[in-house]
């Protein structure tokens, strides 16, 4: 089977071929069929590749599959060359399984979209998925950065599917002495999906350089010859390697200081939210970091940076979120903090677990992602969590799917997302305790404003209640997902256990191979003690955050509404989201666009054009001068010659 | 000098168009559609001869292929030699194609005095294919010159409201640079030996120009080629050209004119003074990366489409100026390619803006905006055009950029740099125009507005199926075009500006 | 060789073309104008003629037959635009047509 694993990317570029060409004419299950049925099959694919590849010995678990020869010239050859070892098809399953379900879960949610627009959706989707496939499976740098900007274009057109919508403004929060916060609008599909697509392109001009970089220091970029001969290049030029490819990451996986983007990329259909926006795409970083783990072990100033950026941007990202009323922002920041979490596990060296937190992740955020469409779908769009309240009644599936995807993100004990987050910190405490402390206060934020959007939107009484009237559970296609997902997010953890429970993690086993870390365990280990008490601390820190976002919103309503009037300046800071938006739009986007301005007005056409035309004006005014003398009046042309002969004959004559 | 099919191949393409021009001539006036038809059998078999070229054309076999030289001005040593290698392969199937294009796509948009019109963009497909097959100097100038008249002909007489304006100003600009080129030629041709030979020079100049007569000789050409490229600052003759140009002299200008200024460089300023390399590169590149940002920049300030679409030209361009003068095989080659490329990406949005503009009589992007939802395919033909000309992986626009900015890194990363950031302010003005033009409500008030027709649809499906077939298999045209570019990069002339790399 | 000497009919030629060109400079009918024209042509002839038998040289004889033929375009040429401008303009006077003014 591996040799065919190409089938796993030719699939998904037949579909986007079907339905984006014919889409419209062939009907909606036609297109659905074909646009589900593909990414199941190169789900089934992946996992047959992956038991070939498991009943291979450990050592010989890479296989990489040769297609054409890409680009030549010169020194410079790139071939189009597969690769599919431990790292890959786990990634292969783990986009294609999750993608999967919501692709199925689409056809319900964009029922309402006419067949046009139904077939462009599924053709976008194919193609991001194709795409992604490609970045998992590229077996060079080139490769990956291919896979890299095409899943970013797939992200750009689908973010700004519904690219007619407007900016939607945000009602503002009335505080209990009577004054208002004004909330930031939420920006239009069409400008999120450029703005995406211009910040992850300042994250690629790292990447790219990097890749550059990479070239002219190993003369290669296939991954396997540049892992080899790293340990002889210059420890600088490694670290430049690896933090210009860190920009990538930085922007692929939206962390400071290029987070900006994601929240704004809600604006896309929620089935795009929960493939791209929260499953796969923005994981692509973590990927890239982890398929590039030796250049990082060699750089360990690197290595840090990624670890405090993750570090910052977890703790930063969770804070914003406990003041957001929009649920799917609610969750994008959230994603942003988990993919901090999963930076920190990289950069500290446990890729595993960085890869082990990915995986759940996955699970449990799409599962939160479509819970909230199927909320919107439901009340038609609104997405405002201070006009919901009681949805639990009326729409119990999604409810108690939420409710498991919400255990999980806050790391309820025993659910995928508990084990996954305390690997990461048993890792991170490993490597220095305040990056723990940063991971668990971040981990108290989480289990907190989880639950407070739980609570708001789906206990107490309706806030609202003709739209409540009008809530409806979601079709059978759509909670299908929902309920195999919450299984999986529910369940996940049983992929890593702790080695504490003397157990097998069979995510680092199986990843094993790839990261070499088998010897690496016994060198960081903590004792048993020690763990036993992280995995405690974790859990009570999870219980507490719950806890308190019960009393908060459940017990005791008024006293986030009156914490909100005593820290008025934080609660306004967090609600405009650090003004991080306003600061580039201030010192980047406005500026830029005023030194455009300044040199197509001042330099181009004033100066430059100016100095052209003037020369060209310059002469012609000396022409017309000139032309007085050409009066046409004969006698004087005649007077003219006789002069000129005259004074002829007297320069021949005195000479 | 192999004569492999028996008869004059590169003769027949060059003189098919103009011959064809004075069937064409000879038509009655006003039998508008079978001019049109007449003209487009002709483009289309010149385009079937290139093709045949480019499948004739031997990758393996270094130098010129299909060399003809026959005594032109004999007593002066001056010959009509015509030849073709890797380099101006590509230029010249891109050049017939194009041509083919631009006929096809003015059937609708030029109702006045089609014989006059089409039998100009005939003799001006000779004087552009003429310039990428000459082999000597003044044949090459005299080309040169040839295709200027009939492309200023069409801004000045099928161009918008200022088009006499544009048209004195694109024909003084080029003129201004062609005869310093032409002085530049005779002072060649006499310490040449009497011969304007090109393959003659490049084996007996060498150590017999003196330097400062190389560097004089040097400016000469450049500032020839550079206004037609063109490099920053003599790049304005082009917004005016280009706005005030009807839909086909804009394809055809953006598309193979400019081309002629970069294929000057790789075929007469780096072969013929290499000496003065060291000292040009810098500059050169200088200018190259001032085009790629400021071309970049001033495109975002731009309301008018036609007139953003020109400035990202002088940002392309820069690219292009920027791996020819890297002075290595990625970069060159990338060059070679992305010349291509930009004919094909920016011909395209040309063309798409015409399509536009047919319709709606404006090219003002403030009456645009949500078009996708009326005009679907052409928002889709739009959208892909703009984004492989943002250089996006699997299609063309990509392996050029990579492959230049690749090799501009081995030789000063501070210019690989700069250029890289180039491509982020590329997304910048290209999503822009997207977002103005087919993004947001529906802007428009009239409800007529129909999308793009066959004919319309044929024009683009060549140049969207090249953007995939180049970026997927850009082998196709790299074996082609590396035999020659490895030929000028020899580490002669390397060595010679940046000291041994590696 | 006696009789007048060379002198002479150089002075002859020289007051014969001064009077020619005052008359070009500053007569208005273009009639006289011509008149003028041919009178310093015939002036320069004369002054080859002498010139070219105090020389003995035959150039200056044969040029003479050159200027003559000259002399006779440039009336009929002259005279044709004459009479075009008469019926143009029903003038001949020369201040009056500048349309040659740039």
């Amino acid at each position: 089977m591996l040799d065919s694993i190409w089938l796993v990317i030719a699939l998904p570029v037949a579909g986007v071929l079907l339905n984006g060409l014919l889409g419209r004419h062939l009907g909606r299950a036609f297109v659905s069929v074909v646009g589900v049925g593909v990414v199941g099959a190169a789900f089934a694919l992946g996992a047959w590749a992956m038991t070939d590849l498991a009943a291979l010995p450990e050592a010989q678990r890479t296989f990489t599959l040769p297609l054409w020869d890409w680009i030549t010239v010169g020194n410079l050859q790139v071939p189009l060359t597969l690769r599919a070892d431990a790292l890959s098809l786990w990634m292969v399953l783990v986009v294609s399984g999750v993608g999967f379900l919501i692709h199925l879960y689409s056809v319900g949610y964009m029922q309402h979209e006419d067949a046009r627009m139904f077939a462009r959706f599924f053709a976008y989707l194919n193609l991001f998925v194709a795409s992604m496939l490609l970045l998992v499976l590229a077996d060079n740098y080139l490769l990956l950065y291919v896979g890299w900007e095409l899943v970013g274009a797939c992200s750009y057109l689908l973010i700004g599917f519904w690219f007619h919508k407007r900016d939607e403004a945000q009602a503002p929060v009335t505080l209990m002495d009577g004054t208002q916060v004004t909330l930031p609008p939420n920006l239009n599909p069409a400008d999120s999906g450029k703005k995406a697509f211009i910040v992850n392109r300042i994250g690629d001009f790292g990447f790219a350089l990097g890749v550059f970089l990479i070239w002219s220091t190993f003369g290669t970029l296939n991954f396997d010859a540049v892992f080899a001969a790293a340990p002889q290049a210059p420890a600088t030029v490694l670290s430049a390697i690896t933090l210009l490819l860190f920009m990538g990451a930085v922007g692929k996986s939206a962390q400071l200081p290029l987070a900006v983007w994601l929240p704004d990329a809600m604006a896309g259909p929620t089935p795009v939210s929960a493939l791209i926006h929260a499953a796969t795409m923005v994981t692509a970083g973590v990927y890239m970091v982890a398929r590039s783990h030796v250049l990082y072990e060699l750089a360990p100033g690197s290595a840090l940076v990624v670890a405090l950026v993750g570090g910052v941007t977890a703790l930063y990202a969770a804070a914003i979120a406990l003041v957001q009323v929009d649920l799917k922002r609610i969750l994008a920041y959230s994603t942003i903090s988990q993919l901090g979490y999963m930076f920190v596990a990289v950069g500290v060296g446990a890729y595993a677990a960085g890869l082990f937190h990915l995986t759940t992740h996955a699970f449990f955020k799409a599962l939160l992602f479509l819970a909230a469409g199927s909320v919107m779908h439901a009340l038609h769009d609104v997405i405002d969590i201070r006009r919901m309240g009681g949805l639990w009644r009326k729409m119990p599936l999604t409810g108690l799917t939420f409710l498991v995807g919400a255990l999980a993100l806050a790391g309820f004990p025993l659910t995928s997302g508990f084990f996954s987050k305390d690997e990461i910190l048993l890792k991170a405490f490993q490597f220095s305790p305040g990056l723990w402390v940063l991971g668990l206060a971040t981990a108290l934020l989480t289990a907190f404003y989880t639950f407070r959007a739980l609570f708001v939107a789906f206990a107490g009484q309706p806030r609202d209640w003709p739209l409540y009237e009008k809530a409806h559970e979601s079709p059978g296609i759509m909670t299908l997902p929902l309920v195999v997902l919450a299984m999986a997010a529910l369940l996940g953890g049983l992929l890593g256990l702790p080695a504490v429970l003397g157990v097998p993690n069979w995510t680092a086993d199986w990843l094993a191979p790839v990261f070499d870390t088998h010897g690496l365990e016994a060198k960081h280990g903590v004792s048993a003690a020690t763990e036993w008490l992280l995995l405690g601390v974790s859990a009570a820190v999870a219980l507490a955050g719950i806890a308190l976002a019960y009393w908060f919103y459940v017990s005791r309503v008024d006293i986030p509404a009156r914490l909100a009037v005593a820290l008025r300046p934080a609660f306004v800071f967090l609600a405009n989201k650090c003004y991080l938006d306003d600061l580039y739009d201030a010192v980047l986007v406005r500026s830029g666009r005023q030194l455009a301005q300044l040199l197509a007005q001042g330099l181009d056409k004033a100066a430059i054009d100016g100095i052209i035309d003037g020369t060209a004006r310059l002469l012609a005014r000396g022409g017309a001068w000139l032309t007085q003398f050409e009066d046409g009046h004969i006698p004087h042309y005649a007077l003219g010659m006789f002069v000129g002969a005259l004074l002829l004959v007297v320069y021949l004559v005195v000479r | 000098m192999s004569q492999p099919l028996g008869f004059p191949l590169l003769s027949v393409l060059i003189f098919l168009p103009a011959l064809w021009a004075v069937g064409v001539a000879l038509l009655p006036r006003e039998r508008h559609d079978l001019i049109r038809a007449v003209a487009l059998l002709g483009t289309l078999a010149v385009f079937g001869l290139s093709l045949w070229l480019w499948f004739a054309f031997r990758p393996e076999v270094p130098g010129f292929q299909f060399a003809e030289q026959t005594p032109w001005v004999a007593g002066l040593g001056i010959s009509y030699h015509v030849g073709v290698d890797g380099i101006s392969l590509p230029l010249v199937v891109l050049t017939t194609l194009l041509t083919l294009l631009a006929v096809l796509s003015s059937w609708k948009a030029i109702q006045e005095e089609v014989k006059t019109y089409m039998v100009l963009m005939l003799l001006l497909e000779t004087g552009m294919l003429g310039v990428f097959l000459a082999l000597d100097l003044f044949l090459f100038y005299v080309f040169w010159e040839s295709s200027l008249i009939p492309m200023a002909l069409v801004i000045g007489r099928w161009g918008g409201e200022r088009r006499i304006y544009a048209a004195i100003k694109f024909l003084l600009f080029t003129l201004a640079g062609s005869v310093l080129m032409l002085v530049a030629a005779i002072v060649l041709y006499l310490w040449g030996g009497n011969t304007s030979d090109l393959p003659q020079l490049l084996h007996t100049l060498p150590g017999r120009l003196p330097f400062a007569l190389q560097a004089w000789l040097f400016i000469a050409f450049a500032l020839a080629f550079a206004v037609k490229v063109p490099l920053f600052p003599l790049h304005t003759w082009l917004p005016a050209a280009h706005v005030e140009a009807p839909t086909a002299g804009s394809v055809i200008l953006a598309g193979v004119l400019l081309k002629m200024g970069a294929y000057g460089y790789l075929r007469f300023c780096i072969p013929l003074f290499p000496d003065v390399l060291p000292y040009a590169v810098p500059w050169l590149s200088i200018l190259a990366l001032i085009g790629i940002l400021y071309g970049a920049l001033v495109a975002l300030a731009q309301e008018d489409i036609k007139s953003l679409v020109a400035y990202s030209s002088v940002a392309h361009m820069g690219f292009i100026i920027l791996g020819i003068f890297a002075l290595n095989p990625p970069a060159m080659a990338g060059a070679v390619l992305q010349m291509v490329n930009h004919g094909l990406s920016t011909g395209g949005l040309f063309l798409l803006v015409g399509v536009l503009y047919e319709r709606l009589h404006t090219r003002q992007m403030r009456d645009f905006g949500g078009l996708w939802a009326r005009v679907p395919i052409f928002g889709s033909f739009f959208i892909l055009t703009a984004l492989s000309s943002a250089g996006l992986p699997g299609t063309n626009g990509f392996v050029g950029e990579f492959t230049i900015l690749l090799g501009t890194f081995q030789v000063n990363t501070t210019y690989a740099a700069l250029a890289t950031f180039g491509i982020v302010l590329a997304a910048w003005y290209l999503l822009t125009a997207v977002r103005r033009t087919l993004f947001g409500p529906l802007a428009l008030t009239d409800g007529r507005l129909s999308d793009m027709n066959a004919r319309e649809v044929v024009v683009m499906l060549p140049i969207v199926l090249l953007f995939f077939l180049i970026g997927l298999f850009p082998n196709l045209f790299f074996e082609r075009i590396n035999p020659a570019v490895e030929a000028l990069t020899s580490p002669a002339v390397v060595s010679v500006t940046y000291g041994e790399v590696e | 060789m006696s009789g007048v000497p060379t002198a002479w009919f150089l002075l002859l030629g020289a007051i014969l073309f001064t009077i020619g060109a005052v008359g070009v400079l500053v007569r208005r009918n273009v009639l006289i104008v011509l008149m003028c024209v041919e009178l310093m042509l015939n002036a320069v002839n004369l002054t080859f003629v002498a010139l070219g038998r105090e020389l003995n040289s035959l150039t200056g004889q044969v040029f003479v037959f050159f200027v003559i033929v000259v002399a006779a375009v440039e009336v009929a040429v002259g005279l044709a635009i004459l009479v075009e401008l008469n019926r143009l303009r029903q003038t001949a006077d020369v201040d009056e047509v500048s349309e040659l003014k740039g």
